[in-house]
């Protein structure tokens, strides 16, 4: 039977414990999603293809996934270089800018995005550097990967970090010692070893960033069709009163979290598994 | 050897043939400070300098603006409310999941993480569904004239859900990497189960209960997605301070729209400075337990 327990402890306080956990975590979160999925099992399915397949939603979709994707592959290369000079080289300020990493997580999303939003702006510190050769941020799908960068920023850097500290320096020493150019190290020892951990922290980023709502609707300029992201989509159906609508629509985001979320577990256990072979 | 000098922690210098050449390892810092500058320092420094743009005397009158100290309140008593819940949950959560060995363990872990994967705005969105005018419970409440969507319960209930797993995903790794003996010893030697809680296990945790509530208050200090679907945006009543910074800002107060978030942001670097002081502590203890 489920959440029977299978070995015999002195120590009191399970079935308490225990219960309350589940009770918990029934009425703030399993409760609640289950309204979501059975809103959406009450609409017929016609309406529902209609609801999530609209061109507009599916515009959001592809905005959403793809500058999701991008901004994790930014994350992904400069989390590993952040990561690697925090951990191997010594610099003035170096023990700040480690603590400044996590202010992404700590920030809230409102102020990120209005900061972003006037930084990369036409007009503003960044955006207008950028604007003279030509490239809008602000307001653009390009606006929407910055602020979506900005709040994946530590994931990579703290899923690598530890592995990169934790690598024992005599295997370079023995790749060194077997005549591998620091290259070779580097491409065939090291980063094989931060594999498991660097896409574990790019899933984690991705994400992040495919329900992120707060910094993006400032800077992102929100046209339909072009700026608009799949949390929006949400909002605005809500404020509509169509709270059917906004709720097939996020059902599909939920199923895709939910994928998501089994696909960190598995990379996970995959890395753990490696890390111990 | 001079090329190791400044390298490692200055006890044991890195062979050569380990080591990047210098070029390399500045270009490496650099790209990484470059980095970390546009998208990290620069959007931190612009919020004050933003917010001090029209001088000290806008900068006050926003900050002490009647709607500015409501929403302060709100935001507090909304934190004040949702990180003990889920410090209570966490630790009951950790108690089970970490002393003891039961069916569906792996299953009750993942399903503590789900509010991790769900968009803000969707966590908000199934409160609507349950509570709203539309929603399950909404003709019931509205008999009994008990307000929660567009109300302060369904903030608080809304930052309940995003700040869930905080505590809880601290506390169990750690209480099973401390396994239970010292908890046995106790009761062995005729302690009562609370007392072996007081005395033996909240001591061990309580780093790392700390860490988690840090980590929970930020959150819930700064949450707007779910907060923004079920609040209403009354101001003075269901206004939090990030919907506050929201408004201003779409009402084009830039400068007071700052100020407000400058709040928020030094609330985010004073947790910020209490989370790495608890790293250092706890790095320290580990340090002391390893030497002994």
């Amino acid at each position: 039977m489920l959440f029977r327990r299978t070995q015999p402890s002195v120590l009191p306080g399970f079935n308490i414990a225990l219960g309350y956990t589940l009770l918990y975590l029934g009425l703030v979160v399993l409760i609640p999603l289950s309204a979501a999925f059975l809103k959406a099992a009450g609409m017929d399915w016609a309406s529902f293809w209609k609801a999530v397949s609209a061109p507009r939603v599916v515009a959001s979709y592809r905005l959403t996934f793809g500058a999701s994707l991008l901004a994790a592959l930014l994350n992904a290369f400069f989390g590993l270089v952040v990561a690697w000079v925090l951990v191997r080289y010594q610099f003035p300020g170096k023990r700040l800018v480690d603590a400044l990493v996590d202010l992404p997580f700590a920030l809230p999303t409102a102020v990120a995005g209005i900061s972003l939003a006037t930084l990369y702006a036409p007009n503003g510190w960044i955006g207008s550097w950028f604007a003279a050769s030509g490239l809008k941020i602000a307001f653009t799908p390009l606006g929407v990967v910055v602020a979506l960068t900005f709040i994946g920023l530590p994931f990579v850097v703290r899923t690598v970090q530890p592995v990169l500290e934790d690598l024992d320096p005599q295997v370079e020493e023995a790749a060194a010692c077997l005549g591998a150019s620091r290259l070779q190290t580097i491409r065939r020892v090291i980063l094989p070893a931060a594999w498991p951990a660097l896409l574990t922290g790019f899933t984690l980023a991705f994400a992040r960033a495919v329900g992120e709502y707060g910094s993006v609707i400032f800077i992102a300029g929100n046209i339909p069709m072009v700026s608009e992201i799949t949390p929006l989509i949400i909002i605005s159906k809500l404020e509509q009163y169509d709270y059917a609508g906004a709720t097939a629509v996020a059902v599909v985001m939920l199923l895709i979290s939910f994928c998501l979320l089994l696909a960190i577990n598995l990379l996970q256990w995959w890395a753990q598994r490696y890390r111990e072979r | 050897m001079a090329i190791g000098k400044g390298l490692g922690n200055g006890t044991h210098r890195r062979p050569i043939a380990t080591q990047e050449p210098a070029a390399l390892r500045w270009l490496l810092i650099g790209l990484a400070l470059a980095f970390l500058t546009l998208f990290l320092f620069i959007p931190l420094v612009a919020v004050f300098t933003e917010a001090l743009r029209k001088g000290w005397g806008t900068y006050l009158s926003a900050i002490s603006d009647p709607y500015a100290l409501a929403a302060i309140r709100l935001t507090l008593l909304t934190a004040a409310i949702a990180v003990p819940l889920n410090v209570l949950f966490g630790i009951a959560a950790a108690w089970a999941i970490a002393k003891f060995e039961f069916r569906g363990k792996s299953l009750l872990l993942t399903l503590i993480d789900l509010p991790f994967s769900v968009s803000p705005v969707i966590a908000g969105l199934i409160y609507v569904l349950v509570f709203g005018a539309q929603g399950w419970l909404g003709p019931w409440l509205a008999a009994h004239d008990v307000k929660i969507i567009f109300a302060v319960p369904g903030i608080v209930l809304a930052t309940t859900f995003v700040t869930f797993p905080f505590v809880a995903r601290e506390l169990i790794p750690l209480m099973q990497a401390q396994g239970s003996e010292e908890e046995e010893a106790a009761l062995v030697l005729g302690a009562r189960g609370l007392t072996t809680f007081w005395r033996v296990t909240l001591p061990n945790i309580k780093w790392g209960l700390l860490y988690g509530v840090v980590l929970c208050t930020a959150r819930a200090l700064g949450e707007f997605g779910a907060v923004s679907v079920v609040s209403g945006h009354i101001r003075g009543q269901t206004n939090t301070l990030p919907l506050h910074v929201e408004i201003l800002y779409n009402e084009y107060q830039f400068a007071a729209a700052f100020a407000v978030a400058s709040l928020l942001t030094l609330l985010a670097l004073v947790m910020l400075a209490l989370k790495t002081l608890i790293e250092w502590q706890t790095q320290r203890l580990q340090r002391a337990a390893g030497g002994e």
